[in-house]
């Protein structure tokens, strides 16, 4: 209850409190959370299955823009048929889960690694940091694109498709996780030259209890700035390897491949099989990078802005 | 240790990488498809299949097909495309040229745009232009690079009808170089591409360099530059900014690599034929030797890129002038 | 009159929620050739105060009262043009660590001929030559090889000599010197603040010293101020302050010198700490830590007034002076 109390009177509490845009970003956030992993409840149809499916439904405006619009398709339908609401939300959810899953796995791997190389030094660290420099400099599109393309090609569309959340998972986790060691690293070997690590030693702690009690703490601002960062990166991997036909299939879309599937309609006037989607995909990265600036901001009292 | 040896270094270690890279892509090749059955087709006997493949040497061991690769590769020999029924390489550095120019004209939009602006705002933040520009940075690094390019055809191609939405238009042929840059229908093509790469590289440049220059606006030097009562130009524009573009070029460096994953998405939405748009093709088509060429061709630019702009930097930036020099 | 005259000086730093006070009711006097001592603890505002004469505080910081009458001007007011050619022209800075004073992507040569070229209508040559016979005036060994160096190809006590050097350039008439040698190695403080007195008095260049080493100003300075949490707290002649101090911080200082105590007894501390700037108690600054302290000195804050040659701020200095 204390901590409750004392984080709600922090700065942190109070900053936020008085930024408009911080608020609205979280608030935007939470609503596209909210909707994504309730999508079974909340969605109109379900669109993996092939029996609420109409091809005689395909292509239809949405709502608002009168013409052939049907009550039922708030926002309209795609070539096969599917309503572009309820494709939306599971789109979004399958996006959702890639990022966090991908971000996830980039933390445990790189806050791992950050710990070890730099507590324990020595060979360890210079071949993890030579690791993490090549893998830095290397484009992670790129390698994503390659690594799941090589893939692709080498199983087949079929068998891709089915695997294809935890490759895309496994490809956007293990490209990123430098990021996190490099920046564990450094709060590492700057806590351990301070006194209380000593102080724990001389006590007779292990080292991995001084690590994760002790160390780790500390390092918890920059990767939450990080974090926020990186799940954006994330979905915006996802859905540019979707786009290209690398990532989620069309059947079991993400917003990428969505958007991808509806591209050629543009020039026929069917906009919103590409738009819509392209929208909610935008608001939810810009809702990601609102929070993630505000965030740096917070809790980076080197700048002083104003 | 002097600047010739440490160039010296750096290219062997950019030779290590690239034969890493083609370890990786000979073993991809190994692993993808069927050589045999793109030259022979599906209705050969068993027996003759055998041969064949005595014959092209894909029993030897790994090691040997390895060396055997890297020896061809070297003479610029990647094998044919299966599609196009030629040299692989010179299927991609064909491509090649309008990928080029495409990140031609995105980082001519870059660093002309950029730097100003960046600079800018980190010398006003509190105006209502830099503030603008910084919410509209937000946007641009939210919006994906496929995105902007697939609005902004929809707005000045469909709606608008200003620009033209797919290929490269009329190009000039100088040399071995075709250039679109030389012509108004050329240049006209160019222009939808290059804003969409460059769309999400320039606000994630200008809040560089702007975070940047104004961490180095709150130095101790910059204070003492101001004591020392010189004009306000010279304070921003050489005592800062010399310090603020270091490392901008480093990160630049970085970029470049991400530049070419990202022209594989614009060649996509525009048609623009280069590397990128090949590449997918290949993908979907399983054609190998087109694969594996890509794979080489970009990491051979992307570790020539890295390894120039190391060497560059290490010039310019006199605190890591390596001992020796005077 | 006074070269210089800091009259009711007061500094804020707006911080959001509040704003901190970090300089009250400064006021001193610099004569032409003087030598003056700023002494306080760290956070006492000594720094802040040099930094606002040249109106460099660091942002947020702003000045939010008083004058700096400099030859008669008042530099609050002055068009910027103007005080562009007062700063490193006719009043000079010396930071205090010279590792990140001086420009790493620079020469030294671009930092020092810049500064004669700022002011000054002069040539590229005649500038290199200037500097150059500077940079022998402060001692450096092969003046032309180091003109063309980088700061990180010197040692710490040869770029503060850069930085006396180019603080000498333009023959200024007053040099602020912040902590000009607490970075530096031990060894060479006192060669670096022997060669800065030297080159005062030749070219009669009036100095603020601002430090925390009352040892060094004992040895510089002719005049001393004495700063507690953004306060005069004493002024006087440097010798009288030293040997017989009036203000019971004051006295607190020269009783805890290791000099003055008996060796192999206990050092003499100040009980308590100096408050920070969001702390302030009512009343008196010091008066949380003073022996002689009274109600009066719990609501009122004494102002400096004349106690024989000093100024004290202090409502019971006839006390402590009688003790």
């Amino acid at each position: 209850m204390n901590k409750l109390r004392l984080f709600m009177a922090s700065d942190f509490v109070f900053r936020f409190g008085r930024d408009r845009v911080a608020q609205g970003s979280l608030a935007l956030f939470v609503f596209f959370v909210f909707c994504a992993f309730a999508a079974p409840l909340i969605a109109p149809f379900d669109p993996y299955d092939p029996m609420q499916i109409d091809l005689m439904d395909s292509e239809l405006p949405p709502i608002w823009s009168g013409g052939d619009a049907d009550e039922r398709f708030a926002f309209g339908t795609d070539a096969q048929g599917r309503d572009l609401l309820s494709t939306i939300l599971y789109g979004t959810r399958i996006s959702l889960i890639i990022g966090f899953c991908a971000v996830g796995l980039q933390i445990f791997l790189g806050v791992s690694i950050g710990l070890i190389s730099g507590y324990v030094g020595g060979r360890i660290d210079s071949f993890f940091m030579r690791l993490a420099d090549i893998q830095l400099s290397l484009s992670t599109l790129m390698v994503a694109i390659i690594a799941s393309a090589v893939f692709k090609a080498t199983f087949g569309s079929e068998i891709y498709g089915n695997v294809a959340i935890l490759v895309l998972v496994l490809v956007i986790g293990i490209a990123e996780w430098p990021q996190y060691a490099r920046t564990v690293r450094a709060s590492v070997l700057a806590e351990r030259s301070k006194e209380y690590v000593d102080a724990a030693r001389v006590i007779g702690l292990p080292r991995w209890r001084i690590m994760f009690r002790h160390v780790l703490p500390n390092t918890m601002s920059p990767i939450l700035v990080i974090s926020t960062v990186q799940i954006a990166n994330a979905i915006i991997s996802e859905a540019a390897l979707s786009f290209l036909g690398l990532g989620m299939p069309v059947n079991k879309p993400s917003l990428g491949s969505l958007i991808s599937s509806g591209f050629e309609f543009i020039f026929s006037g069917s906009w919103w099989i590409t738009v819509i989607p392209s929208l909610v995909l935008i608001a939810l990265i810009l809702s990601i990078n609102l929070l993630g600036d505000w965030l740096r901001d917070v809790l980076n009292p080197r700048l002083y802005k104003d | 240790m002097d600047y010739i040896q440490f160039a010296v270094k750096r290219l062997v270690q950019a030779t290590v990488v690239m034969f890493v890279i083609s370890l990786i892509g000979f073993s991809i090749q190994d692993n993808l498809g069927d050589p045999l059955r793109e030259l022979v087709g599906q209705s050969v006997s068993e027996e003759v299949r055998n041969e064949l493949r005595e014959e092209m040497g894909l029993n030897d061991s790994f090691i040997t097909q390895y060396v055997r690769f890297v020896s061809k590769a070297v003479q610029l020999d990647l094998g044919n495309s299966y599609f196009f029924k030629k040299p692989a390489l010179e299927v991609i550095v064909d491509k090649f040229q309008a990928t080029f120019e495409l990140v031609l004209g995105a980082t001519i939009i870059i660093v002309f745009f950029s730097i100003p602006i960046g600079v800018y705002c980190a010398i006003n933040p509190k105006a209502w232009m830099s503030r603008i520009v910084m919410t509209l940075s937000i946007v641009g690094i939210s919006v994906p690079v496929f995105l902007t390019a697939i609005f902004l055809i929809y707005i000045f191609s469909v709606e608008l009808g200003w620009m033209p939405s797919f290929g490269r238009g009329d190009t000039v042929q100088i040399g071995v170089w075709s250039t679109g840059f030389l012509t108004a229908d050329g240049l006209s093509h160019l222009v939808l591409p290059s804003v969409s790469l460059a769309s999400i590289m320039l606000p994630l440049f200008i809040r560089l360099i702007r975070a940047e220059m104004m961490e180095v606006l709150e130095t101790e030097y910059i204070r003492f530059a101001w004591a020392k009562g010189l004009h306000t130009n010279r304070v921003w524009f050489l005592h800062a900014l010399k310090n603020t573009l270091l490392p901008v070029i480093t990160v630049g460096g970085v970029q470049i690599g991400t530049m070419i994953a990202y022209t594989i998405l614009t060649e996509t939405v525009f048609q623009w034929p280069g590397m990128g748009f090949v590449f997918l093709e290949a993908i979907n088509r399983v054609d190998t030797p087109l694969i594996i060429a890509y794979i080489i061709v970009v990491g051979l630019i992307f570790v020539v890129t890295n390894t120039v702009v190391d060497l560059i930097y290490t010039l310019v930036n006199p605190t890591v002038r390596l001992m020796g020099q005077r | 009159m006074a070269l210089l005259e800091v009259k009711d000086l007061e500094v804020q730093f707006p911080l959001g929620r509040k704003t901190l006070q970090a300089i009250h009711g400064l006021s001193f006097e610099l004569d032409a050739g003087e030598r003056l001592g700023i002494v306080g603890e760290s956070g006492a505002g000594k720094s802040v105060a040099a930094f606002s004469i040249l109106k460099l505080i660091a942002r947020p910081g702003r000045i939010s009262g008083g004058q700096v009458i400099f030859d008669g001007e008042d530099l609050a007011t002055i068009p910027p043009e103007q005080m562009r050619h007062i700063r490193g022209n006719r009043i000079s800075m010396i930071f205090q660590d010279p590792m990140m004073t001086l420009n790493p992507v620079l020469t030294v040569g671009t930092q020092m001929v810049e500064c004669l070229k700022a002011h000054r209508d002069i040539t590229d040559e005649e500038a290199k030559r200037i500097s150059i016979a500077k940079l022998e005036e402060v001692k450096i060994p092969s003046p032309d090889e180091r003109f063309e160096n980088y700061p990180h190809q010197l040692s710490g006590g040869m770029r503060q000599r850069v930085v006396i050097a180019i603080a000498l350039l333009t023959d200024p008439a007053v040099i602020i010197a912040d902590e000009p040698t607490t970075a530096l190695d031990v060894t060479i403080q006192a060669e670096i603040m022997g060669l800065m007195l030297n080159l005062c008095k030749d070219h009669g260049v009036a100095l603020m010293l601002i430090t925390h080493d009352l040892a060094v100003v004992s040895q510089v300075t002719q005049k001393v101020c004495v700063l507690y949490a953004g306060r005069l707290a004493e002024q006087g002649p440097t010798r009288s302050l030293i040997d017989a101090p009036k203000h019971p911080y004051t006295r607190g200082l020269i009783k805890a010198l290791p000099q003055q105590n008996e060796p192999g007894s206990r050092l003499y501390q100040i009980p308590g700490s100096m408050p920070t700037l969001d702390d302030m108690p009512p009343g008196c600054a010091f008066n949380p830590r003073c022996a002689y302290a009274d109600d009066r000195c719990r609501q009122e804050v004494p102002k400096p007034r004349a106690f024989g040659d000093h100024l004290v701020a202090c409502h019971h200095v006839e006390k402590v002076a009688a003790s």
